[in-house]
């Protein structure tokens, strides 16, 4: 075991640290919350920024266009830009970080050399349309239809929690091609473009009172075969498969942006009153400051672990489960010490030292917590998992 | 970096793991009860295999190993429930010629002091240095301990004893260290127990481990446990990048404890020396806190029969219980933590 970083990655941290001290300062302030055109510029130039400097792409393989970097790397790279607060994945996520690597693994050159080039230079802008309103947590029951009509697809159904679904131009896609196979094999993944005929988008406003959540909705939508990719009823598989793209890395920015927010709570606790004293004498508040960081630190830790353990092997320890579980709890303690030393203010939104993802106002991050035990496999998924796939107790169903 | 175990680190784990199987199975671990702790023999076994020495350079005569392959070896016997003063004694090695060594903090007033029966000696870390006290020279009364792996014995006032070494610097955090390895040990230990009976005990016609309630809990038990070892291996691989392996002569930057400090240097200025404190001082957290979770969780599991001292569950949670209050409470690591942040 060693936590040290070697002379390369070192000098990879260096280079891009200059990089960023030089184009940080020239990207001005960033857009509001709600104004979704200046958003979506906002996002893709920065990937442009990215592809121009050579850090797009960094864990896709470098045939692809990407930097092909190292577990170790993405990690830096995700470390450095948060701790000099650089833009976000944002709306580039599905695409950087699911429909990109699903293509490289899955997809015809031709669909490759149509879509990654202008995902990696911020041109094309992907969400995903897989969960249904009654296919959550049980994924491979969703039911928008596809039915072949000749070299087209016409799909009927509804998508929902599709972030940016109405600022993308493009939809990883799953649908069922067969009814009566049984429920994981009879789904099709396909390349939907957004302008076609027939879909509808309606964003979907959350208790947070944001709206980048979207249903989509799908009447006869007529969607060429060729935006097929792999074979008819095995889109689960080629949906699976793109996880062996993960590394352990998926969490970095949201950890290290709430190690970030926990400094300037503390910060905030030397300073403000609570109580009639201040909020740093109590100890309660105090030790739960040290405690939480003991938790993040010891989370930073485990994604260290996975991440070396994906460098090692190609794939990720169990650490993501665990991560995932354990982080959503900690931080939902976070927000609550927050609204602890707000007291009355705690009443309003706008408060400092809040998370990045909702611009700083700790009352906004009290409500986004709560989807952090939700999204991307609820809690009690993850606890399924665990317990079945890594500590072989036996499946309900 | 390449933060896994290396080939090396897996060997000595599996190794110490294979000797606690073969020689400190449940029914020798409970006879132990009934000699104070220790058996000498075993306890020589565990010294030849170079348990107690790792640190301690090869030049000395130790195994010349760092700070994290002693976590993963005190990991291996925590998970095994290997009783006696295992702290002290690899604490003791290379500085007293004594075979069992019992440490404490020293308190103000009447001491607590394990394994009474047994030890050869006791060191005592106290503000001014690390002291010896020899066994002979402890009278001790009868106490009633609630781990019966953890026996311990009351002494009045203890002897102020011979210095070992004139400065109490890092003795707690390698303390600490090694007792959030011993706990992570626990922790694992008793979340086997639990993943094992809920597979095999049925009710309702089914492996109970198959009901939600049940599988969630031994879900949780395995996240405790894996965040704290996370935890555990930084502290170890940054007390290792810090100072390197060994006990160091020179205090350097040192800590022992926040307020009760003759420590020069200014802690918040270096920053290795502060990552390895807080690094330390969060495992400590983390573990104390798993291993009793996870502890409770086992007994919890195992329904009335948890409840029974047939049943090794209790066994994991009282020995976790003994090794808390050991150099701080949680609370205390909490604000050595929260100063930093």
């Amino acid at each position: 075991m060693d936590i040290r970083f070697t002379a390369e990655e070192a000098a990879f941290r260096d280079e891009l640290r200059v990089w960023l001290t030089d184009v940080l300062p020239t990207l001005g302030d960033p857009p509001d919350s709600d104004d979704w055109p200046a958003r979506r510029e906002w996002d893709t130039g920065w990937q442009r920024m990215l592809y121009d400097a050579g850090y797009a792409g960094i864990n896709w393989p470098s045939e692809f266009g990407g930097r092909g970097s190292t577990p170790t790397e993405h990690l830096i790279f995700l470390e450095e830009t948060t701790r000099m607060g650089a833009p976000y994945v944002g709306m580039n996520f599905v695409g950087q970080l699911h429909a990109g690597p699903t293509l490289i693994l899955e997809a015809t050159p031709e669909q490759q050399a149509r879509h990654l080039p202008a995902m990696l230079k911020g041109e094309e802008v992907w969400c995903q349309g897989f969960s249904e309103p009654n296919a959550g947590s049980d994924l491979a029951s969703l039911s928008t239809r596809a039915i072949r009509d000749g070299d087209h697809y016409v799909v009927t159904g509804q998508k929902i929690w599709t972030s940016f679904g109405h600022v993308a131009d493009y939809c990883e896609l799953l649908v069922r091609t067969d009814t009566e196979a049984p429920k994981h094999r009879g789904i099709t993944w396909l390349i939907c473009p957004m302008d076609l005929p027939g879909i509808e988008v309606r964003p979907i406003t959350t208790v947070a009172g944001s709206s980048e959540f979207c249903e989509v909705f799908f009447d006869e939508v007529r969607i060429p075969v060729e935006n097929r990719v792999g074979h008819e009823n095995d889109g689960w598989r080629v949906a699976m498969v793109t996880f062996s793209f993960e590394r352990g890395t998926a969490f970095i920015s949201e950890l290290l942006g709430t190690m970030n927010q926990l400094a300037e709570m503390a910060d905030i606790a030397r300073n403000i009153s609570c109580n009639g004293s201040l909020a740093w004498d109590d100890d309660e508040i105090r030790r739960e400051i040290g405690r939480l960081q003991a938790e993040y630190d010891a989370l930073w830790a485990l994604t260290k672990r996975v991440v070396s353990q994906a460098q090692r092997t190609g794939m990720p320890g169990p650490g993501g489960s665990v991560f995932k579980l354990y982080y959503a709890d900690v931080k939902k303690r976070m927000a609550d010490l927050a609204h602890r030393m707000l007291e009355r203010e705690a009443l309003v939104f706008g408060s400092e030292a809040g998370d990045e993802q909702t611009g700083g106002d700790m009352v906004a991050s009290r409500l986004y917590v709560l989807s952090l035990s939700i999204a991307a496999g609820t809690s009690e998924i993850q606890r399924n998992i665990i317990g079945e796939r890594i500590l072989g107790l036996p499946k309900e169903r | 970096m390449d933060f896994e175990l290396t080939d090396d680190q897996v060997a000595l784990s599996d190794g110490i793991r294979d000797l606690c199987q073969g020689r400190f199975d449940i029914d020798t671990v409970r006879g132990l009860a009934d000699c104070g702790g220790v058996d000498r023999r075993l306890w020589a076994e565990l010294a030849d295999t170079g348990v107690f020495s790792l640190v301690v350079p090869e030049e000395d005569g130790g195994v010349g190993l760092g700070w994290a392959e002693a976590g993963l070896v005190f990991e291996q016997l925590g998970r095994s429930l290997v009783p006696g003063p295992l702290v002290g004694t690899l604490l003791a090695s290379g500085r007293t010629d004594d075979a069992v060594v019992g440490l404490i903090e020293r308190p103000i007033g009447p001491a607590l002091v394990e394994y009474p029966d047994v030890i050869d000696a006791l060191l005592v870390v106290d503000k001014d240095g690390v002291w010896r006290v020899d066994a002979a020279a402890l009278s001790f009364e009868a106490a009633h301990s609630v781990d019966p792996l953890t026996p311990v014995g009351r002494v009045a006032v203890l002897p102020q004893g011979e210095a070992v070494v004139d400065h109490c610097y890092g003795w707690a955090n390698r303390a600490v260290f090694l007792y959030s390895a011993l706990q992570v040990g626990l922790a694992t230990g008793a979340r086997e127990l639990a993943v094992a009976y809920a597979q095999e005990r049925q009710q309702f016609g089914k492996p109970i481990g198959q009901f939600q309630a049940v599988k969630h809990m031994c879900a949780d038990m395995y996240s405790r446990e894996e965040v704290a070892r996370a935890a555990l291996y930084y502290a170890g691989c940054a007390m290792d990048a810090t100072h390197g392996p060994g006990l160091p002569a020179d205090p350097g930057n040192y800590l022992y404890f926040e307020g009760n400090t003759n420590d020069p240097g200014d802690v918040r200025g270096d920053r290795e020396h502060e990552v390895m404190v807080r690094a330390i001082s969060g495992a400590r957290i983390l573990a104390a806190e798993a291993a009793d979770h996870n502890g409770k969780d086992c007994v919890q599991i195992h329904g009335g029969m948890g409840f029974t001292w047939e049943i090794d569950a209790h066994l994991y949670l009282k020995r976790a219980w003994a090794l808390t209050p050991c150099f701080g409470s949680l609370d205390e690591h909490a604000e050595r933590i929260a100063a930093m942040v």
